[in-house]
């Protein structure tokens, strides 16, 4: 006879996730505190985190922070403008749509990364085309979500708020909207996600203080440790980004079935 | 009673009453007592007529039942008695005030259960309304749920609520209990039979499930063919019940008119208990 419950108490399951990274780091450690692993190709655990400490305290890293930061924030604004009110146009009316949808997915097909020359030429080297960059990725990404979002709202819903009486508005408001909600919320997170991307790639183009900046600066110098202090940095901002479209999702999706996050 | 109309009506955009009968025609109608009238309705589909000059009367607070096979368009017709389809030739005459409740609830996902009772009501109407319709289809401790938190069961009564709370004139039932386990069926069929009792609408359901159109309606059509190929009054005492005498005749009656092989041998000889395992058999 075998009990059924008989569950045997083991490593607590984070523990056992923890482990890899940690070894990954010590044996980091180890390589280059006994030399196989230059400073020049890769700086120690050690050094990176005490040069963190000084350019945090010197004050250069929180302010090249704030620079990104702000790149991103008014990319993501106007980008995000932009993609929402071209799927709007496309996805509530047939007109829109033969206008808007057949060029958004002509110049879609185009790599945005490509177009940095151009912006450049257009643009020159300062905020605008790093600014135009993160737009771009990110109006593309709401715009595809957001357009499918409104076009997979359930038809039996619309025909059931039609029968309720509602008007063309009172449909969009009331059911057209909150089924592309998802969708948008979606979006959101891809093109979040593009958004740093688009930073790293607009910031290694003449910029004059930015993280990007700060790597560029650093790449000369061949220090390894302020790059991958950079790197680092960019991770978490990423990863501050996505809990923050998390969290807005809870709030706003907490009536979908397949929600999960309570 | 009946004062909206529309027919001819091939423009998908045209509104309710542009085209039709003329005025004097309608008030007569109006002073008649139906609460629907259709005559000579065609909808076609790709040069298929699904409903082939159609006509049907409703009066003012009769319970009809429509029975048909599946693609017979009787769900055609409910929707262009709820003018939900507009693309058909032929005079239709609905009341104003009606309400649909569909197969699946269709609550909206994102309102919470009361909020969807009063989507689409005019003017601000309050909480204490949709509570007010909630309670009387048993869902008073449910207000504030969300749909998903509904069972199959609540979520119909809701889309019940829904349809009431707009006080019709028509109630328009497009198989609502076809979803439900057989009792919790058996609960909302009871449930429908006292609101329409309390109200005095008039009411088409549509359904495929005999038994049920013989418990609830004063009359029963059967669809063929895109028209009312037969009809029968449903003269039994109410409340009813499948052990009823004239149950089981009306009920061979309407099978064979439905097509189902075997019906009229079989019926007539059923016991109560027999009637009540094949009512659980039609469900599934």
């Amino acid at each position: 006879m075998v009990p059924v419950s008989g569950r045997r108490r083991v490593v607590p399951r984070w523990v056992r996730r923890t482990v890899g990274p940690v070894a990954l780091v010590v044996l980091w450690q180890v390589l280059s505190a006994t030399g196989v692993l230059e400073g020049d190709i890769l700086a120690s655990p050690g050094t990176i985190a005490a040069t963190a400490g000084d350019l945090v305290s010197d004050g250069t890293l929180p302010s090249a922070m704030l620079v990104s930061l702000q790149r991103v924030a008014v990319g993501l604004v106007l980008g995000g403008v932009a993609g929402v009110v071209l799927a709007l146009v496309s996805g509530l009316s047939r007109l829109g749509e033969d206008l808007v949808d057949a060029t958004v997915q002509m110049l879609r097909s185009i790599p945005w990364v490509g177009v940095i020359p151009l912006f450049i030429i257009w643009l020159g080297i300062g905020e605008a085309p790093k600014i135009a960059l993160i737009s771009l990725g990110v109006a593309f990404h709401l715009y595809l979500n957001v357009y499918a979002g409104i076009r997979g709202v359930d038809a039996q819903l619309v025909e059931a708020g039609t029968s309720l009486g509602l008007s063309r508005w009172g449909l969009i408001r009331h059911v057209v909207l909150p089924g592309a909600l998802p969708g948008a919320m979606t979006g959101l997170r891809y093109s979040l996600a593009t958004a740093w991307l688009a930073l790293v790639f607009g910031e290694q183009v003449n910029a004059d203080d930015g993280l990007g900046f700060l790597m560029n600066q650093a790449r000369e110098f061949f220090r390894t440790d302020v790059i991958v202090v950079c790197l680092v940095v960019y991770a978490i901002l990423g990863l501050i980004a996505d809990f923050l479209v998390r969290t807005l999702e809870r709030l706003l999706l907490q009536w979908r079935p397949t929600f999960t996050g309570q | 009673m009946a004062t909206d109309v529309h027919g001819s009506v091939t423009d998908e955009e045209e509104e309710i009453g542009a085209v039709g009968l003329r005025k004097e025609q309608r008030a007569v109608r109006a002073a008649s007592g139906a609460a629907v009238q259709v005559d000579g309705l065609v909808r076609a589909f790709g040069g298929r007529a699904v409903l082939d000059e159609l006509q049907l009367d409703i009066q003012t607070g009769e319970f009809v039942a429509l029975l048909g096979r599946s693609g017979c368009g009787k769900s055609t017709l409910l929707k262009v008695l709820a003018g939900l389809d507009r693309d058909i030739e032929g005079e239709v005459l609905v009341p104003r005030r009606k309400a649909v409740a569909f197969q699946a609830p269709r609550l909206m996902p994102w309102k919470r259960v009361w909020r969807n009772v009063l989507l689409g009501l005019p003017g601000r109407p309050e909480r204490d309304t949709a509570v007010r319709a909630l309670e009387e289809v048993g869902l008073g401790h449910r207000v504030d749920a969300w749909p998903k938190t509904l069972s199959g069961g609540e979520a119909q009564r809701a889309s019940l609520a829904r349809a009431l709370v707009r006080e019709p004139d028509l109630l328009l039932l497009d198989e609502p209990f076809g979803a439900l386990d057989a009792l919790t069926r058996i609960k909302a069929q009871q449930l429908v039979a006292e609101l329409w009792q309390e109200r005095g609408c008039a009411v088409l359901l549509v359904t495929h499930d005999v038994e049920e159109a013989l418990l609830l309606a004063d009359r029963a059509l059967v669809m063929e063919d895109g028209r009312i190929a037969y009809e029968t009054t449903v003269d039994l005492p109410r409340p009813r019940e499948i052990s009823d005498p004239g149950f089981g005749a009306l009920r061979a009656r309407l099978l064979e008119r439905l097509g189902v092989a075997g019906a009229q041998s079989t019926a007539p000889a059923h016991s109560p208990a027999d009637s009540s395992t094949d009512r659980a058999a039609e469900a599934a």
